[in-house]
């Protein structure tokens, strides 16, 4: 995996020359011992959790109060329409934020790679989105949505546009979702961007260059391939992003209209904290929780070249 | 590179941050001017007169910023300061000794990465309950204790340090506590400082699990208090008072990635993951 794992011996080397007569355990005992106090939050909040959820989705509650072993909640999961919608909303709220978010990040840090105070003032603009909450973020775009007097409105009325409804006409509400999600995380993305084109070797792109590479071609064939792990690492964040924040949508929205900005997370929270249906919320969350499960074990490599690739 | 494709590559990035600094100067211009300035100017982002506090007075006594901001700093506090000691202790297990189920445990430990707990909000609200930790700002923190991106930052922050400092204490009997604490974490410090820079922000901007977990005011953080405070503002059209309470909010992390914005992009791109 990396050269510092295979040191790791020596420095074992000193204590159990010492205690021969315990040679494994007693190494052994000192890490489960450091790891323990991690291990138990994790265990209580992490895993057990997740056999929680699993087990509770898989109990039907009757109206008695009985409860019995089956996949009732799962089959009222998908016969639900509301869910079936969340699922569609999320699909293309992933698309909508990931694609765009990812070829801006992309195409600004290639443009911003360079030392100078003008690259270096667009840059923390670019940036200072991820750092405001995302409820601060969606006070903001109230705002900026408020049909009439809002401000996009109230400027787009200078080209001779009328009123639009941003948030409230079912057709647009998802779309200004994903503005602010673009706009909040952009920035974020640039700088891994900015971090995997600082580590590409400018003898690379030379040699390139002398070769009669064209600046095109000089991207597509060595920056864009170097740029892998990062890309992939940028991606699997995306998409963990897109899967676990929801905070606009519970402020500015609450998943309406008609459903338009239900995503799975919404879904969740509805069916938990103002539906009390447990049943409904834990079979939801099973399903969020595999398709992570689905995306860690394929990204768990790839996560974690990316993080050492950055550092 | 031809000198439009040149031009285009410029004006780009100009073009990008023009447009993602309007929300930011609607926000300083809209929480400086007063609300009687007339409702129909209210989205010009010329920043003309008159101006003053009102918005800022306005926010501050409709809201309850003080016992927001208390609770929002004993949350990252604590949070943080329980975070230093278990990813101390399991990052050094992993970075210096050999034990059975290693490589396994530690991937088990980066699952957390991706199960992370606002998915979990179900169950874990179970759990507080049954803990009797619903409604207090320990339920908010726990579920936050252990990091896997913590571990992860200080194994490699350890694994980078020279095992020759940690000899000597060696030879001299010394423990794994002891050497953690008087040899590894004092060199640890660029690592430690990375780590605290990224949990303080994603717990200070935190939303949907303080929103669920919390019910009485008095334990309310600032993120559920400005939700509230909105929604309130929204009803009486008072946009510069949401403004100004939303600069509230906002303020120290941006004040303070201002001040030291190289150590925070460092943190960050050594984050990925919060």
């Amino acid at each position: 995996m990396d050269p510092v794992s295979s040191t790791t011996a020596q420095g074992v080397v000193l204590p159990m020359t010492r205690t021969v007569r315990t040679r494994v355990s007693r190494p052994s005992l000192t890490a489960y011992a450091l790891l323990a106090p991690s291990a138990v939050f994790l265990l209580g909040f992490t895993y057990w959790p997740v056999v929680q959820v699993l087990a509770s989705a898989l109990t039907e509650r009757a109206f008695g109060g009985t409860a019995r072993f089956g996949l009732g909640n799962f089959a009222r999961l998908f016969a639900d329409p509301h869910f079936g919608r969340a699922v569609v909303n999320n699909l293309i709220y992933a698309a909508g934020t990931i694609v765009p978010s990812l070829l801006l990040a992309l195409g600004l840090a290639m443009a911003l790679r360079e030392s100078g105070r003008l690259a270096s003032v667009l840059r923390t603009v670019l940036v200072l989105p991820m750092l405001i909450p995302l409820v601060a973020a969606a006070s903001l775009f109230v705002f900026i949505f408020l049909p009439g007097a809002g401000l996009l409105d109230y400027y787009l009325a200078r080209f001779g546009l009328g009123q639009t409804n941003w948030l409230g006409d079912p057709s647009l509400a998802l779309g200004s979702i994903i503005a602010i999600t673009v706009w909040k995380n952009t920035g974020y993305y640039m700088l891994f961007f900015l971090a995997g084109l600082a580590g590409i070797p400018q003898e690379l792109l030379d040699a390139a260059r002398i070769d009669g590479a064209g600046a095109w071609a000089r991207f597509r064939h060595v920056t864009l391939p170097l740029l892998g792990p990062t890309l992939a690492f940028v991606l699997v964040i995306a998409v963990l992003n897109a899967l676990t924040q929801v905070d606009h949508v519970v402020v500015m929205t609450q998943g309406g209209p008609s459903d338009s900005t239900t995503l799975l997370l919404y879904y969740i929270y509805q069916q938990a904290a103002q539906n009390y249906d447990v049943g409904l919320a834990s079979a939801a969350t099973v399903v969020s929780v595999a398709v992570l499960f689905a995306l860690s074990i394929m990204s768990l490599r790839s996560l974690e070249r990316g993080i050492h690739y950055d550092t | 590179m031809t000198r439009d494709a040149r031009w285009l590559l410029a004006l780009l990035p100009c073009a990008a941050a023009l447009v993602w600094a309007i929300p930011f100067a609607w926000m300083a211009v809209a929480s400086l001017r007063p609300n009687e300035a007339g409702a129909m100017d209210l989205a010009s982002l010329l920043p003309a007169g008159p101006f003053g506090w009102s918005n800022f007075a306005d926010a501050w006594s409709e809201g309850h910023f003080p016992l927001w901001y208390l609770n929002t700093v004993l949350l990252c506090g604590g949070i943080l300061a329980v975070q230093c000691v278990t990813i101390s202790l399991a990052g050094y297990a992993f970075a210096r000794l050999r034990f059975r189920g290693r490589e396994l445990l530690f991937q088990a430990f980066l699952l957390q990465l991706m199960l992370v707990p606002p998915i979990l909000i179900v169950p874990n609200m179970t759990t507080l309950v049954t803990l009797h930790l619903y409604d207090t700002l320990p339920g908010v923190m726990a579920p936050y204790f252990a990091s896997a991106f913590g571990v992860f930052l200080m194994r490699q922050t350890f694994r980078t340090i020279p095992r020759e400092y940690e000899e000597a204490a060696l030879v001299d009997g010394a423990g794994p506590l002891t050497i953690i604490t008087r040899v590894l974490l004092p060199l640890a410090r660029p690592g430690l400082v990375a780590f605290a820079i990224v949990s303080i922000t994603s717990h200070w901007n935190e939303f949907l699990w303080p929103l669920m977990a919390i019910s009485s005011p008095r334990n309310q953080v600032l993120t559920v208090g400005l939700a509230s405070f909105t929604s309130g503002a929204e009803a009486g059209s008072e946009w510069g008072v949401i403004a100004a309470g939303t600069f509230l909010v906002a303020a120290p992390l941006l004040v303070m990635f201002v001040l030291f914005q190289r150590r925070f992009v460092s943190s960050f791109v050594f984050s990925g993951i919060k």
